[in-house]
């Protein structure tokens, strides 16, 4: 199979994705007449994505600085949506940048709620979060253990606690949801469901 | 050789990609809407909405009919937006379509007046207030780079599609004269109007149906009164108009050149 | 979906149904606007719907339904089919139907339990035989059958009927009166066009077109597809709606074949993939049954999950005599054995020996029966109770998505501590402070994350025709967001430190669980989505042979039972080639199918083994040569048998299984592999004795109907103090939550005119939205296409209540209400059913009280706050799609 050149910008995209990605500086700019005849006022993308919204899976490439996407279409190589994309599809720039800027809705930091309280407070850390979260799961999980049943006067070996349930995601990677269930059913958890089920 | 979009209404399903390919391509910031009953919005076009799809029920219908139809610059031969525009801001790229070089509008508002189909629209600069026209540029940047316009791109159905005029129209005779045998009363819009659109409609009932104008015309009064106009017009803009002048001309040389051509 | 996008465009009719395709899976049109405008034999569109839609707007044929009247629809078109089958002569038959299909690849033909006793008998009406009421209140289903007598009458061997294989009778009565086609043909004989129009509203005339258009696709070489989605899951028959489907397919030879087969369209980008990886109760990675009480030893386990049946069932008087049955093969080969050890082995690795039972016991095991349900509903219903204390979410937002959603929220107050991941503060995250909640009151700690968008992160993802696609990495995380594998990596590395020294069944799992996944540069310090993607293949975990520890395996037929293999989800097992290629990286643009029909088989890869249609077997005839010569899957290279193996060279698609066709191995005097490898009996099941409520779809009422009588099955409605459903009128096994009575449930009153709920309710979405709208209401470009939530309703509905189009009204349940903008419109019509007019109103459910897009009333306006906690008799899918409501301006 010969590469076009355009494959072959997204072959090499596939080894070193984020240094391609920053070396695309340009910045973007409104349509003007200065580009009319020959450039393009923005860089179109190479690095290819799959579309996180519906299950049709079509491809687009994007093209991104260090902190800001500069632009997201579909990706034409791609046989199933051959560079279209639907409404959905071409926003997906504005999961992280809108108007040249990050989305300001976007959660940056780790935030924390306490009891009865009335506002988040920021989590400065992330091994703080994650230990105060592995403390919670410790204790429920310890407090609420069945190592086992009693049905009709047998006993049952269960190893199990139905005191916490995990649910997601669907839009979360295969890796991502393998090693949810891993770590779930370790955990002994029996209340694992995600949005397939609704 | 003259460009053009091809949009068939009977393949659009109104997902509305290209309304959001349009701002991605053109950086061109969401508006606040408020929903008025309708799956349509913005309810306008606008400096920030260049292009965006009508949503249209016939009131007289059964409810079996949901009209798509496409809302953008229709890129006239026979331009009343290029003829007034004093600055030569407007003007009709080589390739047939109106292109528009912001950096040297006037901000007159001219071509607000003139175009029969209420497609540009003016904004003004929050820093200077200055004014500047804004519409479709039909991605005048990609179409140089052999992309195709942000809009045609991104249709999944192949409801919008691009390239020479002269086959868009021969593919669009094609498919009403398909239509037409399988008893729809289609018919193409844009082939002779205001001197042939670049921008085609095939369509499944009368133009009317798609709120589109039956015989758009440029107004007499901008026939008339353009060389006046122009005038006043390069007056206003004294200043830079000299070096523009030639631009101008140069412009409208290569749109004479290319009528002549055909 | 059975088959994939790309193959839309091979088909000759497609039935929408349960779908609103053009909107919610807007690229999915690009194929079917491909096969409607091919130059030859274009294809014709039907979409069903109690809404005219942008689907709709470009289908031949619209069909109105009342929502939640499917079964009644399709059963008339099994009718149709069935009634013309019946009327023609024995050639025309063979002609218009592929009769070696039906009869030789389906069970139509096998004969049934002589004690079976359909809905139709007066001592049962609406009630196959073996039905037990359930007399515990609600939670629980409503009732439950014994189906000791829905089986074949022959377990092991069943007979079929020789008139039928012959294509030897003319009248229905020259078949057994238990063969299978006869008693669809019972099933189904009142469901004529009259009933259906008098139950679904869809007029006689449009619906006689819909079956002529269908039935069409019937004749060997032509194909139909089905295109479903959430409309048809979401009912407490959601599963039967969909066997309807599975039917009327399998009697027009739809599956297996190019431009057929059932196609659920997945409504979010990898829900295939979160399905397969088994992030669901009732099952573990590749589908693999979650182990009960009463399965104490990994032997008990395959014993009675893994070799059901104990011997494939092999149908007498087929063309084909052997079943390949891949899930419960108890001959030499254990697969479900495999399966699983070697998944234990990827999750306890060293630490899983032979000697203990490769850690089966560190799986957690559920209550067996029907004591608890630990599905969505259930689970919600045991926070509400206080059984579950803790939560983590992952990326969803169950207080926008679930059912009853102001009562879900309300379930949340009940939990020592919530985990959110998302991308966005979600309304789940922030269920304490929504409108109407006292955070003094609510004592749960909270913890929201910030989670890495799609392309700031790399990984595979598989979308609805199951190819798992790589996504790379565009940028980094905003601020400090991470992936949820680096979550989930950091925070299982954290949870073994807090075990670190702790032994016995609570701290073994966790402080052997195998967990490595840091590699060099820049997975240094996070888990490495190439290495976890490389365990969940497969690899050696010792020397075997010539094969090395470490070694990657081929694919599953690789997987041992003796631990020597790992494998984290066997169906995965494939996406590597030895040598360490991602397959789901691959973009070789090229279309080399036979006859290019589009299959891209060089283009990322997708399960199992790469096979771009399932069940293909039935695509060809006996001798193996395709039935559609124009859109070929696989075919049979001639002279290619081996006799020494019974397995010849397909051409075309991955074949499903490689053995000869029937005829080639049965002139060979070799087993003849019958086509459908996955059942036990090798065939396709038209009837379906392994579903809750019955081997064959009746048309029952959604759990809130406008009806006082099931106008199919004659059986009135529980119209008392505390309606509580009855069986034969809604669906007798469906699932009855009970959310801690925080919200009421059944059946409201439908004629009380002051209090009256007189409208069908239903809820969908919007193109420009996306699910519970964390990633779509945040992005000005979507937000400006759709700002506010919508209640679209016909003229007749708005004129009564005195709406006008753009007014702000209040949609109303037992549950709750929300405000949302009327959008009024003749795509929406009155219908006249049975003695009644019957109304739709349709709210999308992606709004809610968080983000840069807020719903009208505090509440948010989710069309969920008006939904019931009642779910599918199989699944307990929540019914989303029907329920009873009443319109009121604002």
């Amino acid at each position: 199979m010969e590469l076009s050149r355009r494959d072959f910008l997204k072959f090499s995209g596939v080894a070193t994705a984020g240094g391609l990605a920053a070396a695309k500086m340009l910045e973007a700019q409104p349509v003007s007449a200065e580009s009319l005849d020959l450039e393009l006022s923005k860089p179109i993308g190479e690095v290819p994505t799959i579309c996180c919204y519906c299950g049709v899976g079509c491809g687009a490439i994007a093209a991104a600085d260090a902190d800001k996407v500069i632009n997201i279409e579909g990706d034409p190589d791609h046989p199933i949506n051959q560079g279209s994309l639907c409404s959905k599809g071409q926003a997906l720039a504005q999961m992280r940048t809108v108007n040249g800027k990050d989305n300001p809705n976007r959660l940056t930091k780790p935030l924390y709620r306490a009891p009865y309280s009335t506002e988040w407070e920021v989590i400065e850390d992330w091994d703080t979060a994650l230990d105060m979260i592995a403390d919670r799961i410790k204790k429920t999980r310890d407090e609420t253990w069945l190592d086992k049943i009693d049905v009709g006067g047998t006993s049952y070996t269960v190893n199990r606690t139905d005191g916490i349930a995990e649910f997601g995601g669907g839009e979360l990677d295969n890796e991502e949801c393998y090693l949810l269930a891993k770590m779930a059913r370790a955990l002994g958890l029996v209340y694992l469901e995600h949005c397939a089920r609704i | 050789m003259a460009k053009a979009i091809l949009f068939d209404s009977t393949k659009c399903t109104a997902c509305r990609g290209c309304q959001v390919a349009c701002k991605q391509w053109n950086n061109l910031e969401a508006e606040e809407t408020v929903n008025t009953g309708t799956y349509e919005n913005p309810p306008d076009l606008s400096s920030r909405t260049w292009l965006k799809m009508r949503f249209i029920e016939p009131p007289d219908g059964d409810g079996k009919v949901w009209l798509f139809s496409r809302r953008a610059c229709m890129h006239c031969t026979e331009a009343g937006c290029v003829k007034v525009c004093p600055t030569g801001a407007v003007y009709h790229h080589e390739e047939g379509f109106v292109a528009y070089n912001k950096d040297i509008c006037s901000g007159c508002g001219y071509c607000v007046d003139a175009c029969p189909f209420d497609v540009p629209r003016m904004v003004g600069s929050t820093l200077t207030g200055k004014k500047k026209m804004e519409k479709c540029v039909f991605c005048a940047d990609r179409v140089a780079n052999e992309e195709k316009p942000a809009c045609v791109k991104t249709c999944p159905t192949g409801a919008l599609i691009y390239g020479e005029r002269t086959e868009m129209v021969d593919l669009a005779e094609q498919r009403v004269s398909k239509l037409a045998a399988d008893g729809v009363d289609a018919q193409l819009y844009g082939k002779d109007e205001l001197d042939g659109l670049h921008v085609l409609y095939v369509l499944a009932h009368s133009p009317k149906d798609y709120k589109l104008p039956v015989n758009p015309e440029v107004s007499p009064s901008v026939t008339l009164w353009q060389d006046i106009l122009k005038v006043m017009g390069y007056a206003a803009v004294g200043a830079v108009a000299g070096g523009l002048l030639l631009n101008y001309m140069v412009a409208r040389a290569r749109m004479v050149k290319e009528k002549e051509g055909k | 979906m059975t088959n994939h996008w790309i193959d839309l465009r091979n088909s000759d009719c497609i039935l929408i149904i349960g779908s609103n395709a053009a909107e919610n899976h807007p690229i999915s049109f690009k194929w079917v606007t491909a096969a409607m405008t091919r130059a030859n034999n274009p294809a014709k569109l039907i979409s069903v719907d109690p809404r005219f839609t942008r689907t709709s707007s470009k289908a031949d044929i619209y069909a109105p339904i009342r929502s939640g009247t499917d079964i009644a629809f399709i059963g008339g078109m099994i009718r149709y089919i069935l009634n013309d089958m019946q009327s023609l002569s024995r050639t025309e038959r063979a002609e218009k139907y592929n009769l070696t299909y039906l009869t030789q690849y389906t069970n139509a033909a096998l004969i049934i339990h002589s004690e079976f006793e359909g809905w139709k008998d007066p001592t049962h009406p609406g009630l196959f035989v073996g039905f037990t009421e359930n007399t515990n209140p609600a939670p629980g289903n409503l009732g439950g059958y014994s189906k000791s007598k829905w089986g074949y009458a022959d377990a092991g061997s069943p007979d079929t009927d020789a008139a039928l294989l012959g294509n030897n009778w003319t009248n229905w009565s020259d078949l057994n009166p238990k063969c299978v086609l006869r008693l669809l043909w019972e099933n189904y004989e009142d469901f004529t066009p009259e009933m259906v129009e008098k139950v679904t509203g869809c007029p006689q005339s449009t619906f006689e077109q819909v079956c002529e258009a269908y039935a069409a696709t019937g004749a060997p070489g032509k194909a139909g597809t089905i295109m479903y989605a959430m409309g048809t899951t979401q009912h407490t028959y959601g599963t039967q709606n969909i066997r309807g489907y599975a039917i009327l397919q399998l009697l027009l030879g739809n599956i297996g074949v190019a431009g057929g087969g059932i196609n659920a369209l997945r409504g979010t980008s990898n829900v295939q993939g979160s399905t397969d990886m088994c992030l669901l109760s009732h099952i573990l990675p590749g589908y693999l049954s979650v182990v009960n009480h009463k399965l104490q030893t990994l032997e008990q386990y395959v014993d009675t999950v893994g070799r059901k049946g104990k011997a494939p069932v092999v149908p007498k008087g087929l063309a084909g005599d052997k079943s390949a049955s891949w899930w419960w093969l108890s001959e030499s080969a254990q697969n479900y054995k495999k399966y699983l050890v070697s998944l234990l082995k990827a999750w306890w690795m060293d630490n899983a020996t032979e000697e203990n039972d490769f850690c089966f016991n560190y799986l957690p095991k559920i209550n067996a029966g029907q004591d608890a349900d630990y599905t969505h509903i259930g689970t919600f219903e045991a926070v509400a109770k206080g059984i579950v204390k803790g939560m983590m979410v992952w990326g969803q937002n169950p207080a926008v998505g679930g059912p009853d959603a102001e009562g879900e929220r309300k379930a949340l107050e009940k939990l020592d501590w919530l985990m959110v991941t998302d991308l966005f503060e979600t309304e789940t995250a922030a269920f304490w402070y929504r409108d109407g909640a006292d955070p003094g009151s609510i004592g749960t700690e909270v913890f929201l994350l910030p989670a890495a968008c799609s392309y700031e992160k790399q990984g595979s993802i598989s979308n609805s025709g199951r190819w798992a696609q790589w996504r790379y990495k565009a940028l980094d995380p905003i601020g400090e967001a991470k992936s949820d594998l680096a979550i989930v990596d950091a925070l299982v590395l954290k949870l073994k430190e807090k075990y670190a020294g702790e032994t016995g069944p609570k701290a073994d799992p966790i402080n052997q669980l195998y967990w490595d996944y840091h590699t060099e540069g820049e997975y240094a310090d996070e888990a490495d989505p190439n290495k976890v993607a490389l365990e969940i293949h497969g690899y050696y975990t010792k020397d075997v042979g010539d094969k090395k520890k470490g070694d990657l395996v081929t694919n599953f037929v690789s997987l041992a039972t003796d631990g020597s293999t790992c494998s984290g989800n066997w169906l995965y097992s494939g996406m590597f080639t030895t040598d360490g290629r991602n397959k789901a990286k691959d973009r070789d643009p090229v279309d080399a199918s036979l006859n290019q029909i589009g299959l891209y088989s060089g283009w990322s890869w997708c399960w199992p083994i790469n096979r771009r249609i399932i069940y293909n077997r039935a695509s060809v005839d006996l001798d193996g040569s395709p039935w559609d010569d124009i859109h070929p899957v696989i075919a049979y290279q001639e002279g290619s048998h081996n006799p020494a193996t019974n397995t010849c060279k397909w051409l075309g698609d991955i074949a499903d299984g490689g053995w000869s066709p029937i005829a080639v191995s049965k002139n060979d005097g070799k087993p003849a592999y019958l086509p459908f490898i996955m059942q036990n009996e090798g065939v396709a099941h038209i009837w379906g004795p392994g579903r809750a409520e019955g081997p064959l779809p009746v048309a029952y009422e959604p759990w809130e109907s406008p009806l006082e009588t099931n106008l199919v099955t004659g059986v009135p409605a529980q119209l008392d103090e505390s309606p509580k459903g009855m069986p034969g009128f809604n669906d007798p096994c469906c699932y009855v939550g009970d959310l801690g009575g925080m919200n009421q449930r059944g059946r409201p009153n439908w004629e009380d005119p002051t209090n009256g709920f007189n409208c069908v309710g239903t809820t969908y979405r919007v193109s420009e939205h996306w699910q519970a709208g964390q990633m779509t209401r945040n992005h000005p470009w979507l937000i400006e296409l759709q700002p506010q939530p919508i209640a679209e309703m016909g003229e007749e509905l708005a004129d009564d209540v005195g709406v006008k189009n753009g007014d702000i009204v209040k949609v109303v349940t037992a549950r709750g209400s929300i405000e949302a903008v009327a959008v009024v419109t003749k795509r929406f019509r009155r219908m006249t059913i049975g003695d009644k007019q019957v109304d739709h109103v349709g709210v999308p459910w992606h709004w809610g009280y968080k983000g840069l897009s807020k719903g009208i009333s505090p509440n948010g306006s989710s069309g969920n706050v008006l939904t019931p906690h009642v779910g599918d008799a199989n699944t307990t899918i929540p019914e989303y799609k029907t329920f009873l409501c009443r319109v009121e301006k604002a």
